[in-house]
């Protein structure tokens, strides 16, 4: 389970990107967090896992208090979170195998991982990772050389094989065609529901959000205006939480056809 | 950029008429200053010696040809001194410059206050005093010799690599760095698979780049005693051995253009 208590974040240019955001997300939930740009989603995230420094406030993941930890507490508290980013941030030069499982590195010893000797059970599990991708035989190729929905499904499983409870997502799909946005979207909240994951996944696109997740929590000048279910999301919701604008088409149910993965 | 109504049409200039006359001024000193300096040179010159120039350059050529091609069987030797100290220092130079980048570089450096000040007065300290120099001081150091020339071009090239390399390390993405901390990865690790990777096509450029100015730059290097062709080459010319000069410099063309063709098929390779 986890418990956002308060968390703030003022960066040193002074703009508060997040102000006193209290909130629960209990084990194996999937939530979309919606709001316009600047709105402070990528902060809220990277606050969880600590790329951001919160001000104040305090995040608690299964009782350990993530923003009291020193760095070696840390490192083992961000194994047990995955996070998925828009521009996939693979290490571009590394193979996709090395991308998989550089997921592992915190489990591995440094001379290990310089050498590429990771366990049996680290490479079995990447196999089946990328098997269940549907890129097992695009182990070998640079990662500069997938298609982005490729990359995107790397980026996945080297989220997945940490064994993490809980997946941090950054704007998966905004860097993606309409096609592969939906695919990508099932893609996770499969993986979520299979492993009993919770998730909180950053997005743009509120039909999609509304399409797979079961919860949604609207974020605006880094407060939290909405937190509710998807079918609650009324065109005057969408006003108060993006501005003034036609929302009837974005809230239309769109159908979900059965596309391969 | 500066619009102004004239007759109800908009007229628009790229400069303002004030920008636009010191633009000219400048020009104009700048010119200014050309033509003083070739005032200076031109009084400061001995005319005199100029005026058989042609026949001098006819004379020493004359004498330059044919190179005593004889002479090549001792000339293995040195080459071969020029060659590994080009090489060798390379490598040491790259082996202390890899450290001292990362220190440098604004997004590595442990500390922005006191140790990156430090990686960068190593870097323009190393920079700015030309190999001669080094060799030189080096010679009365350690002795003439191979290793005089060898630690000199190493020396002097720690600046050059870690400020190009420094720069390489301070353009990576930082996304795919955050990817790789967020997996609770350590410090090192982080280097290892975040940064590492994103400078390599950097490093192996510069490594070969540097390679190719070393093998220039010691082949001068005995001149002062350091070792290498530059000692042959200092030899003959004290005896005025001309063909055995024109010899030398041949073979100095050869080996610098074998380098920078290897140094141009690596860096394609990369890229």
């Amino acid at each position: 389970m986890l418990e956002l208590q308060g968390l703030t974040k003022i960066y040193n240019t002074g703009d508060k990107a997040l102000s006193d955001v209290t909130l629960t997300i209990p084990d194996g939930q999937v939530v979309a967090l919606i709001g316009p740009s600047g709105a402070g989603k990528s902060t809220l995230i990277r606050c969880i896992n600590r790329l951001v420094q919160p001000t104040s406030g305090s995040a608690t993941i299964d009782d350990v208090n993530i923003t009291a930890l020193g760095s070696t507490g840390l490192r083992r508290a961000r194994r047990k979170m995955g996070m998925i980013f828009q521009e996939y941030a693979l290490v571009e030069r590394l193979t996709v195998m090395e991308n998989v499982l550089s997921g592992r590195l915190g489990y591995v010893g440094f001379w290990r991982s310089l050498f590429r000797k990771f366990p049996q059970s680290d490479v079995d599990e990447a196999y089946r990772l990328l098997d269940r991708v549907g890129l097992l035989e695009m182990a070998d190729k640079r990662a500069d050389e997938l298609s982005g929905g490729q990359r995107q499904r790397v980026g996945i499983c080297r989220a997945l094989i940490q064994n993490p409870s809980l997946l941090l997502v950054d704007e998966p799909t905004a860097s993606l065609d309409p096609k592969t946005s939906r695919q990508i979207m099932r893609l996770i909240v499969e993986l979520c529901s299979e492993r009993g994951l919770a998730a909180i996944i950053n997005i743009h696109d509120v039909a999609l959000a509304q399409m797979y997740v079961q919860r949604v929590i609207g974020l605006k000048l880094g407060t939290v205006v909405f937190d509710g279910l998807p079918t609650a999301l009324t065109p005057e919701v969408l006003t108060d939480i993006y501005g003034e604008e036609d929302w009837e088409a974005t809230i239309e149910t769109v159908d979900d056809e059965d596309d391969e993965i | 950029m500066p619009m102004k109504e004239q007759n109800g049409l908009k007229v628009w200039q790229l400069r303002t008429p004030r920008s636009q006359l010191i633009r000219w001024g400048a020009w104009l000193l700048g010119l200014a200053v050309f033509i003083f300096s070739w005032q200076e040179i031109s009084d400061n010159t001995l005319w005199f010696m100029m005026d058989n120039v042609g026949e001098v350059v006819a004379d020493i050529a004359t004498r330059a040809t044919p190179p005593r091609w004889s002479f090549i069987t001792e000339l293995g030797r040195p080459i071969w001194d020029t060659l590994a100290i080009a090489t060798l220092g390379t490598i040491l130079a790259l082996i202390m410059a890899v450290p001292v980048a990362f220190l440098a570089a604004r997004n590595t450096t442990p500390s922005k206050l006191f140790v990156r000040p430090i990686a960068l007065l190593v870097i323009v300290s190393t920079r700015s005093v030309n190999s001669l120099i080094w060799a030189l001081l080096l010679v009365s150091i350690v002795g003439p010799g191979v290793l005089a020339g060898l630690i000199a071009i190493s020396i002097r090239s720690i600046g050059f690599c870690a400020k190009l390399l420094y720069e390489a390390i301070e353009e990576i993405n930082v996304v795919q760095v955050e990817a790789i901390k967020a997996t609770g990865a350590s410090p090192m690790q982080v280097m290892v698979y975040g940064i590492v990777p994103q400078i390599m096509p950097a490093f192996a450029g510069i490594a070969v780049f540097r390679w190719d100015i070393n093998i220039r730059e010691s082949t001068v290097l005995g001149l002062v005693g350091a070792g290498g062709i530059g000692l042959a080459l200092q030899s003959s010319l004290n005896v005025l051995a001309w063909p055995k000069v024109s010899l030398i410099l041949l073979v100095i063309l050869v080996a610098v253009v074998i380098g920078e063709w290897v140094s141009a098929k690596v860096r394609g390779a990369i890229i």
